[in-house]
């Protein structure tokens, strides 16, 4: 096989495998709207601040022990001890559930019905608090995640294609951990939302509000049950790209990289941010390889939402969005 | 209640005013946002080197420090909202660790005859004294570091490149465009051929680049970024297996935070260095004794005696000594941000005079002039030990290839020149 | 009491439709006018004008910007910055191509510049709507940046790509470069704010701004009562365009001096000038004025407060003014919606009733 073709099927399997890190904080955005119609802007901090505490949690530091210091002079840092990795995930599930239920009471309550636009808003006072609290209780440094998950290149794949190709293939082990987890958590996520009691109560919501309330279907409880969920799902996601790069403010960028995904795939669907992270993460990468080089690189920013808004000239509600019906 | 509110407000906007007379050196600094992880131990530094001189000497000259510290997030609204409260103070100097802030602050501290000091970062060509009257980066710039690692790299090849390929990988900004033209002319003077892989900030996100680089197979790799995107590299280099080796990072790219995330698959990471390192020098005994000890430590005291931090006591010390010097000059001890600036610009730092203040060849002598604000741009190449999780020099200094980098910084400088309308001095 | 409508009459037509049609409203409009020409520029000194005056009144003309697309032309749009860009670049290019020229004509021209960028980049919006269009409007913000970012002729070929302003005078004081007095900047930005202020308030009480406004309070009925959205959404987006060109322009030529694309103009930029437009209030000229002001001031108030008078850690201080500006930005949406022009309508039908409430 001619090696440029070689090298572009490399690039595409990297970028499904980059698509697949983007679905990961898509499919957070994509749950809140389909419930509450709110668009999350805080899910990149939400995934920011679930690692923090994660690593936290692990390594037994103390929370707000700077503050604690500054006030009364003391020199606190860490409880000593250090958790089992699955614990801390565990304990910081519960954390991201808790801070569910916090954001229910303090902000989505109050916010019922109104306009989607300060709903949007509210979501970004939201991440500024997140981002200075997580700061606050955890330290601005950065911090290394380890859970165990392998990393570098999986040699298994570049033994087997250097075999079929006579080139062996660069595929991150830590992409295929996390391409096997998206997969994973997309059909728990189906099964919960088919098949049990609290999922069809969500889909309920997500299909009328009104009509939800009138069968007996409580609001608020699908309100704290979904953002639950979308912050078990940032946590998911912060692991991955904390594992990656290290736990520190950076990490709640990765939302801007889930924005196009979200676009593409339409705000309402599930699959839809599967589908759409995977075209985006294939086009930009593609993109960057063969054109990136003519017009001096770093294209992979704006090429996204370039895509994203071709796909969108043509069907406005994105790939597998709900149709938009205007009536007067 | 309500005129206390508005004295409250009105006593909010204005800036608070320490004690007069105190030499006045603020620390604008970055503890927040994407960078924060490299401003943090570098504010830390910085403060409690002063914080020692406060305790053990009294300060310089008999004259307090006071270091205002200033949070600039690392961006330039703040920077200049910091600089414009600051100013009233009295600063003596301004040394902000960001290039952008910088290029903010050159035509303002011109116009308000107040220096800065940008050791290793900032607008290079502010090394011509010509045309930079107020603007001092010695030890090294950023086109010294560039120069140096090809040096090393002709070292290490037997004083030979032709042919070989070395990939640029750099942030894409002010900061990371800045060794492109120096390491082009070298590579027009070495013969070897120089590929360019700009990452978008903040970085996280660089599998097309480092794909490149293992399609490309670069002899070697060199590296300018800052924040998030150094540690990702590092980690991409070890999942492609590039051999770290010959992986050389700017001094910007060397400091704990860049390689312990990356684990084990950092050692052997390169990285420049402008100064030493570590707990070994002596004045780490007085800090101890005076300042941390005494529970005066920067921060949470738990950066002492990283790369930053020993950055941030390097740009101190320089600082501190350039008032001494300045304070000789004026022949009075209560010197201003003019007489502050002569004393940068005669500032002699020889081996003795370190090892007098506890930080024995932490850097390199240099001796600054009318002409010459840039110092000898030497450096030194550190390489990580992820065992000992350390970092070894492993060279002395090297110095850079001067005959490339001085016509590229007149040329910079005079454009500057013209543009501002700036007529050059030291004629 | 002192603020009342009853004797205000009105005899002509154009008094009728006056922007301020009760005198005490008037009378203080007149009265901060002079206060911002006449007393300010006396007072003000180097930190009072780059650490509040002049960020505001830049802000304030960004702000009034977005308002109009997003407030009265219903588009949400997130490539502020990106436009900001375009206006700061198409100043520079400008100034060093033509120095002898006037910098105001150089202003607005940027301005022009940029609301043909912004028709371009509003075509999408006859198709796309809500927030698919806010996202996609986020390509021009990625798109323009790289742009500036990466061909060299935007900035003329420097070293790291930062463009730094030239100086230039107008009436004989300089208003751009490092020699321009605090008072210089500040007029400067005060007389082009209160020019296109006014411009703005007089676009969206006419038929430009009826013709916006049905658009956004629903299109297809827009439509067909005979109202081009063609038409109205891109000229929603030139004018919108325009005056945040001018900001832009200003920003960088009058306010930074020097700037660096990604950092100066990035996203965050875009996020926090809706946000003025939210908190301000949606639809309203006061409203962008009052949310510029206070997304200004707030985080410089805050770290005084903590850093200057507590004395706390810079850090900490930065930290606790994150967490401060976003619940407050929380508590205002929940308190009231429509912003600080909501607060500030109601506070003026409490001042009508006092001293004697139902």
């Amino acid at each position: 096989m001619p090696e440029q073709l070689l090298y572009a099927m490399e690039v595409t399997l990297n970028g499904l495998m980059a698509g697949v890190m983007y679905s990961l904080v898509a499919l957070g955005f994509v749950l809140i709207f389909k419930a509450s119609g709110v668009f999350n802007y805080a899910q990149g901090v939400l995934a920011l601040f679930a690692a923090l505490t994660l690593v936290g949690l692990k390594n037994g530091q103390i929370p707000f022990a700077h503050v604690i210091n500054a006030i009364f002079g003391t020199d606190l840092h860490t409880f000593g001890w250090k958790l089992p990795a699955l614990l801390a995930i565990l304990l910081a599930a519960g954390v991201m559930v808790l801070l569910a239920v916090i954001i229910e009471k303090l902000v989505l309550k109050h916010l019922v019905s109104q306009a989607p636009i300060i709903l949007f808003m509210a979501t970004i006072g939201l991440a500024y608090f997140l981002e200075g609290l997580g700061d606050v209780m955890w330290g601005a440094d950065i911090k290394k995640l380890d859970v165990g998950l392998p990393q570098g290149i999986s040699e298994t794949i570049e033994t087997l294609t250097d075999r079929w190709f006579g080139y062996g293939f660069f595929i991150d082990n830590l992409d295929i951990v996390a391409t096997l987890v998206a997969v994973v958590l997309v059909a728990s996520l189906t099964i919960f939302s088919q098949y049990s009691k609290q999922g069809r109560a969500l889909r309920a919501v997500a299909d009328d509000h009104q009509a939800a309330l009138s069968v007996g279907i409580s609001l608020r409880f699908i309100w704290v049950l979904v953002w639950s969920i979308a912050g078990f799902v940032a946590l998911v996601a912060g692991i991955m790209w904390g594992t990656k790069s290290g736990v520190q403010f950076s990490l709640s960028l990765i939302a801007l990289k889930a924005l196009p995904v979200l676009m593409l795939g339409g705000f309402t669907s599930i699959p839809g941010a599967i589908v759409g992270g995977l075209i985006i993460g294939v086009g930009e990468k593609l993109f960057e390889f063969s054109i990136g080089p003519m017009v001096g690189g770093a294209t992979e920013n704006w090429f996204a939402y370039v895509l994203a808004l071709l796909f969108l000239v043509f069907r406005p509600q994105g790939l597998f969005g709900e149709k938009i019906i205007e009536r007067v | 209640m309500k005129t206390k509110f508005v004295s409250l407000v009105v006593a909010g906007m204005c800036a608070a005013a320490p004690a007069m007379a105190d030499l006045v050196i603020p620390n604008l600094s970055y503890r927040t946002g994407a960078y924060a992880p490299g401003g943090i131990p570098y504010a830390d530094g910085f403060n409690d080197y002063f914080a020692l001189l406060n305790a053990r000497d009294g300060g310089i000259g008999g004259e307090k420090i006071s270091v205002p510290e200033c949070e600039t997030a690392y961006n330039t609204e703040k920077g200049v909202e910091c600089y414009e409260a600051t100013k009233g103070l009295g600063s003596l100097v301004y040394n902000p660790l960001s290039t952008g802030i910088t290029y903010q602050l050159i035509p303002k501290a011109l116009a308000d005859k107040i220096p800065l000091y940008t050791p290793g970062y900032g607008r290079t060509s502010a090394a011509n004294g010509k045309v930079f009257e107020w603007v001092f980066n010695y030890p090294a710039n950023y086109w010294d570091g560039a120069s140096v690692a090809i040096k090393y790299l002709l070292d290490q090849n037997g004083g030979d490149l032709a042919g070989k390929k070395i990939a640029l990988i750099y942030h894409n900004s002010a900061y990371g465009k800045e060794p492109i033209r120096t390491l082009q002319d070298l590579a027009a003077k070495h013969g070897f051929t120089l590929s360019e892989l700009p990452v978008d900030a903040p970085g996280q996100e660089q599998k097309s680049q480092w794909l490149q680089i293992r399609r490309d197979k670069p002899d070697y790799v060199l590296m300018w970024g800052w924040g998030v995107m150094n540690q990702v590299a590092v980690q991409e280099a070890a999942n492609i297996k590039f051999p770290m080796e010959n992986f050389i990072g700017v001094w910007w790219s060397g400091s704990e935070n860049d390689v312990v995330p990356a684990g084990a698959g950092a050692d052997g990471y390169k990285s420049l260095a402008m100064h030493g390192t570590g707990m070994d020098y002596p004045v780490y005994a007085d800090l101890k004794q005076y300042v941390y000890d005494a529970g005066n430590a920067s921060g949470n005291g738990d950066q002492i005696g990283s790369v930053l931090y020993s950055r941030g006591v390097y740009a101190a010390m320089v600082i501190a000594e350039a008032a001494r010097k300045a304070q000789e000059l004026a022949g009075t001890s209560a010197i201003n941000a003019v007489q502050m600036r002569d004393g940068l610009e005669a500032l002699e730092i020889t081996e003795e005079r370190m090892a007098e203040l506890g930080l024995p060849n932490f850097g390199q002598p240099f001796a600054a002039s009318c002409v010459d604000h840039g110092g000898p741009g030497a450096a030194m190449l550190q390489q990580w030990d992820a065992t000992a999780q350390k970092w070894n020099l492993i060279t002395g200094f090297i110095a850079p290839d001067q005959e490339v980098l001085d016509p590229l910084i007149i040329a910079d400088s005079e454009a500057f020149a013209a543009e501002a309308g700036i007529t050059q001095r030291c004629n | 009491m002192l603020y009342r409508e009853a004797g205000d009459f009105k005899t002509t037509y154009s008094e009728d439709s006056q922007t301020f049609p009760i005198r005490f409203d008037r009378l203080g409009f007149y009265v901060t006018l002079l206060v911002a020409f006449g007393l300010v520029p006396l007072f003000i000194n180097d930190y009072w004008a780059n650490a509040v005056f002049v960020p505001f009144l830049i802000y304030a003309i960004a702000a009034i910007g977005l308002n109009i697309l997003v407030g009265y032309a219903g588009q949400v749009s997130l490539g502020t910055g990106g436009f900001m860009a375009v206006g700061a670049y198409a100043v520079y290019k400008l100034m060093t191509s033509f120095p002898d020229v006037p910098v105001l004509i150089h202003v607005l021209l940027a301005g022009g510049i940029t609301a043909l960028v912004g028709v371009l980049f509003g075509l999408p919006s006859l198709r796309i709507k809500g927030f698919y269009l806010a996202v996609a409007t986020l390509a021009a913000q990625f798109f323009l940046v790289w742009l500036f970012n990466k061909v060299p002729w935007f900035y003329n070929y420097s070293a790291s790509g930062q463009i730094t302003v030239p100086q230039s005078k107008m009436l004989g004081f300089y208003v751009t470069g490092a020699q321009t007095s605090a008072s210089a900047k500040y007029l400067f930005c005060l007389v082009i704010l209160t020019l296109l202020a006014v411009i703005a308030r007089n676009l969206t009480r006419g038929t430009v701004g009826r013709k916006w406004m049905a658009i956004r309070d629903m299109d297809i009925a827009a439509e067909i009562i005979g109202v081009n959205p063609l038409n109205a959404k891109l000229t929603a987006f030139a004018v919108s365009s325009f005056f945040i060109g001018v900001a832009g322009a200003l920003f960088f030529a009058v306010y930074l001096g020097a700037a660096e694309v990604t950092e100066a103009f990035g996203i965050q930029k875009s996020f926090l000038i809706l946000f003025m437009v939210i908190i301000g209030g949606l639809g309203s000229i006061f409203g962008s004025f009052a949310g510029a002001a206070f997304l200004v001031l707030l985080p410089v108030f805050l770290k005084n407060v903590l850093v200057g008078q507590l004395g706390w850690p810079t850090d900490l201080a930065a930290h606790l003014e994150l967490m401060i500006v976003g619940a407050l930005i929380v508590g205002f949406l929940i308190a009231e919606p429509h912003g600080m022009a909501q607060l500030w309508r109601l506070a003026k039908e409490k001042l009508r009733l006092w001293p004697f409430p139902h």
